[in-house]
């Protein structure tokens, strides 16, 4: 019983040994080892990497030309933009201009009609003025007469005898003053 | 009681490391350095995985890319931005390189984690090629490029002068620790994840303890899933990190 457990540990402590310190199998792992590196480098470097390396490639050269091309439309549209405004812009430039010069146009008729307004307005003053002159001008001849003859009645009903230039001479001298 | 005990703990003797023997696929003799064995399998599996993702996706070179080409295309850009950033322009004729490196392990990562398969980055022979394969490379790179002034990597000029030689000591052990730490790092995460799988797998026999047994083979699962890549990630980003010091060796 005591061997039969003895030889069980023994067994069990053989297997337990780590077999990575087994160089026996050193020569054989390292050889396959380098095939495999060796395989996988040669695999990697003529085939995978310069596949992925193209397909990345290509897919930047895409993605840049897009970014490219979405830069040149927004340009354009920044252009389109721009030329509206300026549209637009000489569109209100030119509506200002048309008021205006309506305004101008208006403003001169305005003026002349006014004007005109004026030349009769004044023509009509200085008629009616010459007119008053003249009316003014017959009632002091008129009021000389009335006085010259009142004067010279009163005179001779009071018994005297005009001087018909003495009277002329104080209704003049009245008149004056 | 005592002897039922025994018998089921004899039944419980679960063998975690099994799975990493290497054996021949044929047959049942010695290991020669020639013979086909389920490290020979697993390693062809993952060439073909490896054509499957980045090659056959790719072949209609579609502008819009289907799903497949999607993580072909995330692939390369994942490890070109990489060796980009890291190394700089300069460093971007070593991509096919290390894209073979990221690409293997993660293969062989992802390979590992199905039922039944052997996950050939668990060995150290296998992330060791690769470990001291990197730095030697990058080593001679760095004599080819930068001739002796590649030595000035050890020389913290920046440092004050006291201290250099100091630093010049450390600098130079941690140089040559990093082949080391860069293979058992990958090796010693998917070994243990894989051994710890197997031990919960082992206590899943027992039915008291099957259900917590099954969980926990879930949530490691689920972990060893994300180790799987980040192990990838972290081995492909050192060689970058190693690349860019034989490149530009000055602090």
């Amino acid at each position: 019983m005591a061997t039969e457990t003895h030889e069980a540990a023994g067994a069990a402590a053989e297997s337990v040994g780590m077999p990575q310190l087994d160089f026996s199998t050193f020569p054989n792992q390292i050889f396959w080892l380098v095939v495999t590196l060796v395989v996988i480098y040669f695999v990697l470097s003529r085939i995978a990497l310069p596949r992925i390396e193209g397909i990345l490639a290509e897919r930047t050269g895409a993605i840049t030309n897009d970014v490219a091309k979405a830069e040149e439309l927004r340009a354009q549209a920044v252009a389109a933009e721009e030329a509206y405004n300026q549209a637009l812009a000489d569109a209100r430039a030119e509506a200002q201009r048309i008021a205006a010069e309506a305004r101008a146009e208006i403003q001169a008729d305005l003026d002349k009609a006014i004007a005109k307004a004026d030349e009769e307005i004044s023509a009509k003053a200085a008629e009616s003025e010459k007119a008053i002159a003249e009316i003014r001008a017959g009632a002091v001849d008129s009021i000389r007469a009335v006085a010259n003859d009142t004067a010279a009645e009163i005179i001779s009903a009071m018994g005297g005898k005009a001087d018909a230039d003495a009277v002329t001479g104080a209704v003049e001298n009245q008149m004056k003053g | 009681m005592a002897t039922e005990a025994h018998s089921e703990a004899g039944s419980l003797a679960f063998h975690p490391m099994d799975q990493f023997i290497v054996k021949p696929l044929f047959g049942d003799g010695a290991v020669a350095w020639y013979t086909p064995t389920n490290v020979t399998l697993w390693l062809g599996i993952s060439i073909l995985a490896i054509i499957a993702i980045l090659v056959l996706t790719t072949s209609k070179r579609a502008m819009i890319p289907s799903r497949g080409q999607s993580i072909a295309e995330l692939a390369y850009g994942f490890v070109y931005k990489m060796v980009e950033d890291v190394t700089g322009k300069d460093g971007i004729k070593y991509f096919p390189y290390i894209m073979t490196l990221f690409m293997f392990i993660v293969a062989a990562n992802f390979l590992g984690l199905l039922p039944m398969s052997f996950t050939t980055t668990s060995h150290i022979a296998v992330t060791a090629v690769m470990g001291f394969g990197v730095f030697l490379a990058v080593t001679i790179l760095g004599f080819v490029k930068n001739g002796a002034s590649f030595l000035g990597l050890f020389w913290v000029s920046s440092a004050p002068l006291p201290l250099r030689p100091v630093l010049a000591l450390i600098e130079l052990i941690s140089y040559f620790v990093r082949p080391v730490s860069h293979s058992i790092r990958l090796a010693g995460n998917m070994m243990a994840g894989h051994a710890v799988l197997k031990v919960f797998a082992g206590f899943a026999q027992v039915a008291s303890i099957a259900p917590i047994a099954i969980i926990g083979v879930m949530a490691v699962y689920g972990l060893e899933v994300l180790v799987s890549f980040i192990q990838a990630y972290v081995f492909t980003i050192l060689t970058c990190v190693y690349l860019k010091d034989a490149l530009h060796p000055h602090h």
